[in-house]
């Protein structure tokens, strides 16, 4: 198959308003307690960092870290380049904290996976949210988020991208079919 | 200190200089998240879950043994230690025999140190296992220079440009070799201090000679680096005496003093001689880097774990058997 069309399903200002909205609904179901934001690196920490700054913004405060959950992962044995480690910062206790989870793709879950696992190495948060900005199915373990951006229908094969302006020079959510692998 | 992108994976690790600078650079890296690690509740990552870890052991060791042991456990692998003196080989048992041995029982990294150089390249030829180098004979010791490099970053940030000067027993250092070798590969300048019984005949021409340990201190290096000295090279006439060697190639009083005035950074692989390559006093200087580098070394040795790949069987030569 020759080079694969690239379909936008996001454009910046629906990403602008699904941030938003994803926000609006934290305050909403939160409207005192005291909260932490966690994104995963990479691009789940700038969702996060968003979230946060809109929060920040309207005076409510909250605890802010990033998980690399690199360490974590389930496939480690095989690949032939490991991934860099960037590190997690997560500069508060997470002893019986409540945590809301970030990441830009819901997939398989997997990822969700081992950042449960990280978190709970930290200490015993109190609970755990979890907001991502596109789901677009084909899970393979029981993991559902409580935010959501937007839901897509994908193929398994299908890849999804989700672009922001800090980590990728444009912003934009896209789909690129692909042949299923024989 | 940019993260750089991963490069390839190898299978073992067995000396410096077979690194290239992007690979050293991504292990000095990835030691930095790891080392923030220990300051968790849960120390433990699950990075080599189900994976054993050997370490073989043909030559006495304490302190680097201890310390793959607890880098291998806080990647969750199982660790199995095996030490010559419990072993069969003083019954006769070949090195080889004693890796077919370990092989049959699945290992995935094998840790080798032996007296003499180049027996964990040989064992890693023979086993599928990654092959770490924890030290053979006056060749290699990888991951004390990888912990080194690292406790120099943290220290004082990049290291283009620093100076270190390696003070002691040049000739029969796998330390000095491979300390050496990362700081040129790191573009550090490179200065030595010697008995000059004890300084290799195939010096290399980067490295600048001094003539008298004040003459070395002028040079201001960043780094003052005392290389252990063995006890028993005194029976074999490298020089006079331990007071003597003290006198002229240790740090003495005066000596440490002047590291002082001007802020040096001292290092050392332990375990110390206390009075020998250095004064006690030296132990509780601000800018002693000793017991950092014993820490880091847990970090270090963590991160070339995580990075190597053991072989998925057969080895390359076996399947150009069973091609031929």
């Amino acid at each position: 198959m020759s080079q694969a069309a690239e379909i936008s399903l996001l454009a910046a200002p629906d990403i602008r308003h699904k941030i938003e909205r994803i926000a609006a609904q934290i305050v909403e179901a939160h409207p005192q307690h005291p909260l932490a934001l966690v994104g995963i690196h990479t691009r789940g920490a700038v969702l996060c960092q968003r979230v946060y700054d809109i929060l920040h913004a309207r005076g409510r405060e909250t605890a802010f870290g990033t998980l690399d959950i690199a360490l974590y992962r389930d496939d480690l044995d095989n690949l032939g380049t490991i991934p860099s480690i960037r590190g997690s910062d997560l500069p508060f206790p997470v002893e019986g904290a409540h945590i809301i989870l970030f990441d830009d793709v819901l997939f398989t879950g997997r990822t969700i996976r081992a950042a449960l696992d990280e978190l709970v190495d930290y200490g015993r948060p109190a609970r755990i949210e979890l907001a991502v900005l596109v789901d677009r199915g084909h899970r393979e373990l029981p993991i559902a988020p409580d935010y959501l951006g937007q839901s897509i229908s994908t193929a398994r094969h299908d890849h999804v991208r989700v672009c922001f302006t800090e980590t990728d020079g444009r912003e934009g959510v896209f789909l690129t079919r692909s042949a299923p692998q024989p | 200190m940019s993260t750089t992108a991963a490069p390839a994976r190898r299978k073992d690790l067995l000396d410096i200089e077979s690194l290239d600078r992007e690979e050293i650079v991504f292990l000095l890296d990835t030691a930095r998240p790891f080392k923030d690690l220990f300051d968790r509740s849960v120390k433990k990552v699950p990075a080599l879950r189900g994976k054993t870890v050997l370490n073989l052991f043909f030559e006495p060791s304490t302190r680097t043994r201890a310390s793959f042991e607890i880098a291998a456990k806080r990647l969750s692998a199982d660790v199995t230690n095996l030490a010559i003196t419990q072993s069969s080989v003083t019954k006769g048992e070949s090195v080889l025999d004693t890796v077919d041995t370990m092989q049959s029982m699945k290992v995935d990294y094998m840790v080798v140190r032996h007296a003499a150089a180049g027996v964990p390249a040989f064992i890693a030829r023979h086993t599928p296992a990654a092959v770490i180098n924890a030290g053979d004979g006056n060749h290699a010791h990888p991951t004390q220079a990888l912990l080194d490099a690292f406790t120099m970053r943290e220290a004082v940030g990049e290291l283009a440009g620093r100076r270190i000067l390696l003070v002691g027993d040049l000739l029969h250092s796998r330390v000095f070799r491979s300390v050496s070798t990362v700081a040129r590969k790191l573009d550090m300048e490179v200065g030595i201090f010697a008995p000059t019984t004890l300084i290799p005949s195939g010096r290399p021409d980067y490295m600048q000679a001094f003539n008298t340990f004040d003459e070395a201190l002028e040079w201001s290096p960043d780094f003052v680096y005392l290389l252990r000295l063995q006890r028993e090279r005194q029976a074999a006439h490298f020089f006079p005496s331990l007071r003597e060697y003290h006198h002229v190639f240790g740090l003495t009083r005066e000596r440490f003093l002047e590291c002082r005035r001007r802020g040096i950074r001292i290092m050392h692989p332990g375990p110390v001689n206390r009075g020998v390559e250095l004064v006690d006093e030296v132990l509780t200087y601000e800018h002693c880097l000793i017991n950092r580098q014993v820490e880091n070394g847990i970090a270090a040795r963590m991160a070339v774990l995580y990075w190597l790949q053991p072989a998925v069987t057969p080895l390359p030569d076996e399947k150009e058997e069973v091609a031929s």
